[in-house]
């Protein structure tokens, strides 16, 4: 009778490393994280809807992030204004959303910048950033009034060749590298201030005659978990802005100090939780506002703004995908074959995702490897974690993933899949379609003579 | 299979497995114990997967799939 049947558990067998220590246990109960809805949706009436795998991002999650950033900040400095980081993730609703918050913004590309004025920013509040700007993105972005953050010397003389054609002086601004006293020294972007180059940037400028500076920039990196380096780079670019204004009569209107903060996401080859390691946001306005403090001029309230992508929706931001078949490695760990792999996380490289499951799972935890769907050795999710056994068609959600994987994800070998947005009051909007092969086949031409049939 | 050392694994009720050839000891759940104990006693694979199924509340593709996977896994640890 199957009333007196056993529930079951799919068997396990793990091996005792008596000896050794274990600090991670074996996956016990109380540890599993099991994540039923996203702001009150069912996982599984999300996926019954737009399919699996499947970008789902909280709207309620990204405007209490972005408005408690910018509280942060605005109880301990009077003039701040947010550029929303576009390569960040530049769907047109989540830039909507940031700039429906009061966020200007911040790209790096023509098609960045074309995405903002179709989205209707005017120029004047686009920050232009980045090594390369073409001549025809240039004209547009000085004609429009665009803050254009000066990357490299040949942009100088572009910028001068733009200004000649336009008729008229082009207020502009640098971008810096500098010893904040971190390791990696980003040194690749702007001109370094130690050696004397942004200095000579400067006089450079001046020299031409035809550009105006009025705005100093620095972005010290990304993932940063040291607050007190921005400290040390916000008083660095006040006192150069001083001694510009000392030296040679410029004054700078703007500082503009990156972004670069860090989300609860995990660092591979990190030990600590996020919850530990990382430092709340109140922490760096804390260490930014010390620093312009201890170096600005009584009295003196320049523009400072803020560049911050990561920090802001990361953890808006989440991945469901569903286990399609399972197998046993040779070295006795489990694989499981999910929908979704590093064609969708780019991020996977440097990040251990928090991995959450539809449902209570039974069973001691094992050893596992979690691969994606491709062809490819390489799409690697997770190679170390302990999961206790999972049945196809099992749904994992991973998180944090709304930085950078919505941008860097790549169409490769599968389609990409759709990107909903749970809204505030909990309806569901779809605001990136599941890709299709209209999507891989519009800008392919095969010659006729091609043609097989 | 000539390096058998399953036949040679003392199995406790509690899921508790040493092996006294190489001293390794390991933990099994419920239903591993029930595969390991037909395992050491030469049951055939099938057989073993229709066991668990009027055991438990398995289907009978689940449970057969599941006895594959274990003995892979014991494969891995040389045990068969």
């Amino acid at each position: 009778m199957i009333e007196s049947k056993k529930p079951y558990v799919k068997p396990t067998m793990i091996k005792l490393q008596s000896g050794l220590m274990n600090k991670f246990g074996v996956s016990p109960y109380y540890a599993r994280k099991v994540r039923t809805a996203i702001d009150g949706v069912s996982i599984d009436e999300l996926v019954k809807r737009f399919g699996s795998p499947l970008f789902v991002f909280s709207e309620k999650q990204i405007r209490n992030t972005i408005r408690e950033a910018k509280e942060s900040f605005a109880t301990r400095y009077p003039n701040v204004t947010f550029g929303w980081s576009y390569k960040t993730n530049y769907l047109d609703a989540i830039n909507a959303i940031y700039h429906q918050e009061g966020s200007i913004a911040e790209v790096v590309s023509e098609m960045e910048y074309d995405k903002a004025r179709r989205l209707g920013i005017p120029g004047e509040d686009i920050i232009f950033n980045g090594p390369h700007k073409s001549m025809t993105a240039l004209k547009k972005a000085a004609e429009e009034g665009a803050k254009i953050h000066i990357d490299h010397f040949d942009e100088i003389d572009d910028l001068e060749k733009v200004a000649a054609e336009l008729g008229k002086e082009l207020s502009v601004a640098i971008r810096l590298n500098l010893d904040s006293g971190i390791q990696p020294q980003w040194s690749r972007f702007g001109f370094n201030l130690e050696s004397g180059q942004a200095m000579d940037a400067v006089r450079r400028i001046q020299m031409g005659g035809k550009l105006r500076l009025n705005g100093l920039h620095c972005h010290i990196g990304t993932f940063i978990l040291e607050p007190d380096a921005y400290k040390t780079q916000t008083e660095k670019m006040v006192r150069f802005a001083y001694e510009l204004e000392e030296t040679l009569g410029v004054t700078i209107e703007y500082l503009d100090i990156g972004g670069g903060f860090p989300s609860k996401n995990k660092l591979k080859g990190t030990y600590l939780p996020p919850d530990v390691s990382v430092p709340p946001l109140d922490t760096f306005a804390e260490k930014i506002s010390e620093g312009l403090y201890n170096a600005l001029k009584p009295g003196d309230f320049p523009k400072l703004y803020l560049e911050t992508g990561r920090a802001l929706i990361d953890e808006a931001g989440y991945l469901i995908t569903t286990v399609f078949a399972s197998k046993r490695l040779p070295d006795g760990r489990k694989s499981y074959v999910l929908d979704a792999g590093v064609n969708l996380l780019f991020t996977a490289t440097w990040y251990k995702f928090t991995i959450e499951t539809d449902r209570e799972m039974q069973g001691l935890g094992e050893p596992a490897l979690l691969n994606g769907p491709l062809c490819m050795n390489i799409d690697v999710v997770d190679d170390g974690i302990l999961l206790p056994p999972m049945k196809r068609g099992t749904r994992l959600i991973l998180s944090p993933v709304g930085a950078y994987n919505v941008t860097q994800w790549m169409q490769f070998i599968e389609y990409r899949p759709a990107v909903v947005l749970v809204t505030e009051t909990g309806e569901v909007e779809l605001i990136r379609e599941r890709e299709d092969l209209s999507d891989i086949l519009r800008r392919e031409r095969l010659p006729e003579r091609l043609r097989l049939a | 299979m000539t390096n058998n050392r399953i036949a040679r694994l003392a199995v406790n009720e509690e899921g508790f497995v040493f092996d006294p050839q190489t001293g390794e000891s390991f933990t099994v759940n419920d239903t591993g114990k029930t595969i390991l104990k037909a395992l050491i006693e030469s049951k055939a694979q099938e057989g073993i997967a229709i066991k668990l199924t009027e055991q438990f509340n398995v289907s009978h593709q689940e449970a057969q799939a599941d006895v594959r996977d274990f003995i892979q896994h014991l494969r891995a640890y040389q045990l068969l």
